[in-house]
């Protein structure tokens, strides 16, 4: 009677690892970037201009990466740069995750006029083309690191609360639901311990998913300037600027961008890991 | 006689098209009896447990009626009050069991929520109770199961813990919807002697909803057929194999298989008898037409 289930254990796997290491790279970078950067990431010394890196001719010490056409170190600009796509990555991808998941919650359980009202308002957001919408909401909320975060979040909530509605939707035609009706429970209480619970794995994985399109919302607005000061190094300005000298420097566009790839395939794989680790349900 | 479940004249119909699902229903289920709920699908057997549980679909509204538990007509009393009373009285056996268990949650808190945060029982009470009624459903090693997740654990387990999960509170009513279908043959025995076993002990009264005859008879003590959410027959298990009264049991009967006589199992309902049913409830419903 008492078979083999309960006994199965599953690995970890690479994917979790990698990618957790990569973030925890990430995340070290972004808080101790003053006592960890080799150079002053905002230093211009036009004697040191477009300096290669450490491993090509003509190359300085203490520059590893390299350095842009003002002569500021590369690396450095990395290592802070880091800071706002952390902040971007947690504040916006938390604050769409909240808001996206609880409105998809309520449209998809309570059903009725809250899921009407709230699946048309998704439907007419969605066909905003979302970078032009996201440098509209700049213009008006105005360049810095707040209305970065504001419009991620006013634009992507719409991507929580379709995928969340609808996979509780499943839930809520489950058996333990109707169960759960029977046996008393409110609402409300069979929405948050018995549902929640079956949904959880959906959002921590857009969530995670979430955070890497953030940080690539966040570089595509500093590529276009409309990011935050140029005093704060980011990875998307960094791109911008390589841009212009990519034929002279290569290395000013590629290794912020390679920063960036990473940061956003961890996010995406860190989640897919977690969930095939810690969703109790093998699906 | 009363019964601890008594449902009278009840009708339902579809919101939408008005199309007629139950009509004029009449059962009476004294406490501690079985009483089993036939019928082909469709026929509305399902909607009247649901209905006994609160817990239709929206689309179906009930036009009138009353479904009494324990002397409390069900259909009278505010939504919120409604669900308690089938919380703390009634219980129910779903079909499923793959379905009807949380899959991220543990099994005992499934037990012992309800008993906890409904009826008001004291944690360490809740846990014991819960124990108890798993070791009555032979479960080994129940506090190990208690900690389990459902996907740790057999289809038929499953069902053992769910059958628990709906005696644990000692409910006066249990509705068991069709409990055995979604489980193999030689489960299904086990399941059914175990259902019978609670409940002869625990004397409480069982509405156990169901298409198989042979299940019927070993489990219930009356029996209500149902045609297009009519009951054609109303009689005891004993009278209903002897001499069954209305053409469709009848044919109903005849449609069992019997390995004793495979050539005369198996025999579709026929469709003179299919016609005189529909005109029966044809002139049923003229009749509550002119009424209504």
């Amino acid at each position: 009677m008492l078979d083999g289930r309960g006994l199965i254990r599953r690995r970890a796997g690479a994917r979790l690892w990698l990618s957790g290491l990569w973030l925890t790279v990430f995340v070290l970078a972004a808080v101790l970037a003053p006592l960890i950067s080799p150079q002053d990431p905002l230093a211009q010394d036009l004697m040191l201009e477009r300096l290669p890196p450490a491993w090509v001719a003509g190359s300085e010490p203490g520059y590893w990466l390299g350095t842009d056409s003002l002569g500021r170190d590369v690396l450095s600009r990395i290592i802070y740069g880091a800071q706002v796509a952390l902040a971007v990555a947690l504040v916006a991808g938390l604050a769409t995750c909240l808001i996206g998941s609880a409105l998809g919650l309520v449209a998809g359980f309570y059903r009725g006029w809250a899921d009407r009202i709230i699946s048309r308002i998704v439907d007419i957001w969605m066909a905003f083309p979302p970078v032009l919408f996201a440098i509209l909401l700049i213009a008006v909320l105005g360049t810095g690191l707040t209305s970065v975060i504001l419009a991620i979040v006013i634009i992507d909530w719409t991507r929580f609360c379709r995928v969340v509605r609808a996979e509780t939707l499943n839930q809520s035609k489950m058996d333990y639901v109707h169960s759960a009706k029977v046996a008393g429970f409110t609402r409300l209480r069979t929405l948050l311990s018995e549902i929640l619970p079956n949904v959880l794995p959906v959002i921590v994985a857009l969530l995670t998913l979430e955070m890497g399109i953030a940080v690539i919302v966040e570089a595509i607005l500093s590529f276009v300037n409309l990011s935050i000061s140029t005093d704060q190094p980011t990875w998307g300005g960094m791109i911008a600027e390589g841009r212009t000298s990519i034929h002279q420097a290569w290395w000013v566009l590629v290794f912020p961008l390679i920063a960036l790839f990473f940061t956003v395939l961890s996010f995406a794989q860190f989640g897919e890991g977690l969930r095939e680790r810690f969703d109790p349900v093998l699906r | 006689m009363s019964g601890f479940l008594e449902i009278r004249g009840l009708s339902a119909r579809l919101a939408g098209t008005g199309q007629r699902l139950l009509r004029a229903v009449d059962i009476s289920l004294p406490a501690g009896s079985v009483r089993g709920l036939v019928g082909e699908s469709g026929a509305g057997k399902s909607m009247i447990g649901k209905a006994v549980l609160g817990v239709l679909p929206k689309a179906v509204e009930i036009v009138e009626g009353e479904i009494l538990l324990d002397g409390q007509d069900l259909l009278k009393v505010p939504p919120a009050e409604r669900r308690r009373l089938i919380g703390a009285k009634a219980a129910l056996i779903p079909q499923d069991p793959l379905t009807a268990l949380n899959p991220s949650r543990r099994i005992g808190p499934q037990i012992t929520d309800r008993l906890v945060d409904i009826l008001g029982w004291e944690k360490a009470r809740a846990a014991s109770r819960a124990l108890e009624v798993l070791a009555e459903v032979s479960i080994p090693e129940p506090e190990r199961v208690m900690r389990l997740y459902p996907h740790e654990l057999s289809g038929g387990m499953r069902q053992r813990i769910l059958i628990a999960s709906a005696f644990a509170a000692e409910p006066k009513l249990i509705v068991a919807d069709e409990p055995t279908t979604a489980l193999d043959v030689t489960v299904q025995k086990q399941i059914l002697k175990l259902i019978s076993a609670l409940q002869a002990r625990h004397g409480t009264a069982l509405l156990f909803v169901t298409h198989d005859l042979g299940v019927v008879s070993k489990v219930c003590d009356t029996l209500s057929v149902l045609y297009a959410g009519k009951v054609v027959e109303d009689t005891t298990v004993e009278r209903f194999f002897a001499a069954p009264q209305h053409p469709y049991s009848r044919a109903l009967l005849a449609a069992t298989p019997r390995h004793t006589d495979p050539a005369a199992s198996l025999q579709p309902v026929p469709q003179a008898v299919i016609d005189a049913a529909m005109a029966e409830i044809a002139a049923a419903d003229a009749a509550w037409s002119a009424h209504g």
